[in-house]
């Protein structure tokens, strides 16, 4: 069974069709890299995934189950959504590592914490600091964190590297990969085309709302 | 000024010689104002007068389920008019009536407990409008900040969704802002009372003859609730129109 399956999805919104029959099963344990051109509906895919949004048509399920039919926070807890531009809230690094922990009525585990800074070659340290002192590649960083504290099945990443440094790019993608390596599933969206086939084992074309093609690579 | 509580018809007729004054600078700077000065004066005579006939008949009508009743229209007349400030808000005109209602409800149930006052028409009926329309104006000011910011920090929400929280607990910050936004107003006019101006209640009292020392007391009653009634309206309020932005997936909801 496979863990996504896209089953003749459609998006529109408003008149506007996004996205249109979209089929596509994804495995547990893949690595998807998803290029085409900009305004071809990657991200509308991607918050279809994690259920931000609804199709509006076709069938959308996760372990088979059909997506409506799961508790929505439920499903968002394992299948996490990182945004292009990342979004820090509240004052401190610290408001951002705890939300999850809070949202889920458990106390923070600092040698997770410390571990997932340590892997994306940060410190604790940074817990005290003021968002608006960061710099984007931190910022980055920290959203990464911030997804991945409670591990996801699905980690889905939209252009998470498109506006950082060499140096912040290979932290994490180095990240990436490791979580890979441990069976993490991985849909990232990518402009790089080297960087779209360094790790993944299929490559998912959308132009126009379709489908054009799905490449295995590995 | 004579210390009584009378005013003659005759010193309101020389006290009109005023509007000329406003005339007068609106022909001279021409301003063009002077039509909308004589329409507003007369509509201004015309609805107080008749405002004066109905309050005199009412106070006349003690009946309390008769009180009970203008309560009830003024309140929805504040809900519809609060309701029209958040059009995209699902339900406005009963979330506005409900939190009205409790707040003024709580109010001058208090109120009426401590004895300051009586349910009385002739004392439910100011102080519930003065009550009323302070909720309607807390109410407004809600809708106006929760609908901006659930047009501005979509971001931030989506975020939080993301992440696995529920509608609630993506929307505290913009919940609390709103509040905050609907608050403000009354507390920062409490905040000046007798510094900035004489309240209006206070200095209708102390024209009607009552003393400077029994008329503060009024003031106080007035600003205490009405800082609880907008306190409660607009805490009710915004926590139940946050659900508007949302549907039954708790996925945030695209504004026209």
């Amino acid at each position: 069974m496979s863990l996504l399956e896209f089953n003749h999805v459609f998006f529109k919104n408003g008149d506007k069709t996004i996205l249109r029959d979209l089929s596509v099963s994804i495995d547990a344990g893949d690595f998807v890299s998803i290029v085409g051109p900009s305004g071809s509906g990657k991200s509308t895919f991607l918050k279809l995934c994690c259920h931000l949004i609804s199709p509006t048509g076709g069938t959308l399920t996760f372990h088979g189950q059909a997506i409506e039919t799961i508790e929505a926070t439920t499903l968002r807890k394992k299948i996490a959504y990182c945004f292009q531009t990342p979004y820090l809230f509240g004052e401190r690094v610290l408001d951002n590592i705890a939300f999850p922990y809070v949202i889920r009525n458990t106390s923070v585990d600092h040698a997770r914490v410390e571990a997932l800074f340590s892997s994306f070659q940060m410190t604790t340290e940074y817990l005290q600091k003021d968002i608006k002192n960061l710099s984007g590649g931190e910022k980055q960083r920290i959203a990464l964190i911030r997804s991945l504290l409670f591990t996801p099945e699905i980690l889905l990443l939209d252009e998470v590297t498109s506006a950082l440094d060499v140096t912040n790019t290979a932290i994490v993608e180095q990240v990436i990969a490791s979580l890979h390596d441990k069976g993490m599933t991985v849909l990232w969206i990518t402009h790089n085309p080297e960087q779209s086939r360094r790790h993944a084992n299929k490559v998912l074309t959308i132009d126009n709302g379709e489908i054009r093609t799905l490449e295995a690579i590995r | 000024m004579n210390g009584s509580a009378t005013i003659h018809v005759t010193s309101l007729l020389i006290a009109s010689l005023l509007v000329a004054v406003t005339l007068f600078f609106s022909y001279w700077q021409k301003l063009k104002l002077e039509k909308e000065t004589i329409i507003s004066v007369i509509r201004a005579v015309v609805q107080l007068v008749a405002v004066g006939y109905i309050l005199d008949f009412v106070f006349g009508y003690k009946n309390p389920a008769f009180t009970t009743l203008l309560l009830l229209f003024m309140t929805f007349n504040a809900s519809y008019n609060a309701a029209k400030r958040g059009k995209t808000i699902k339900h406005g005109l009963t979330i506005s009536f409900f939190s009205i209602s409790a707040g003024t409800l709580v109010t001058l149930f208090i109120l009426i407990l401590s004895g300051i006052i009586k349910y009385e028409p002739n004392q439910m009926i100011p102080i519930g409008g003065m009550i009323i329309s302070n909720a309607m104006v807390a109410l407004g000011l809600c809708y106006k900040q929760i609908t901006a910011d659930f047009r501005h920090k979509r971001d931030e929400i989506e975020t939080k969704l993301a992440l696995g929280a529920d509608p609630l607990r993506s929307s505290k910050e913009i919940i609390r802002d709103a509040i905050k936004t609907g608050m403000l107003p009354t507390i920062d006019s409490a905040k000046t009372l007798g510094i900035v101006s004489l309240p209006g209640m206070m200095t209708g009292l102390i024209l009607a003859g009552t003393s400077p020392m029994e008329a503060i007391k009024y003031q106080i009653m007035v600003t205490f609730m009405l800082l609880s009634t907008t306190a409660i309206a607009s805490f009710l309020s915004c926590y139940l129109a946050y659900r508007s932005f949302f549907n039954d997936r708790k996925q945030l909801i695209n504004q026209k």
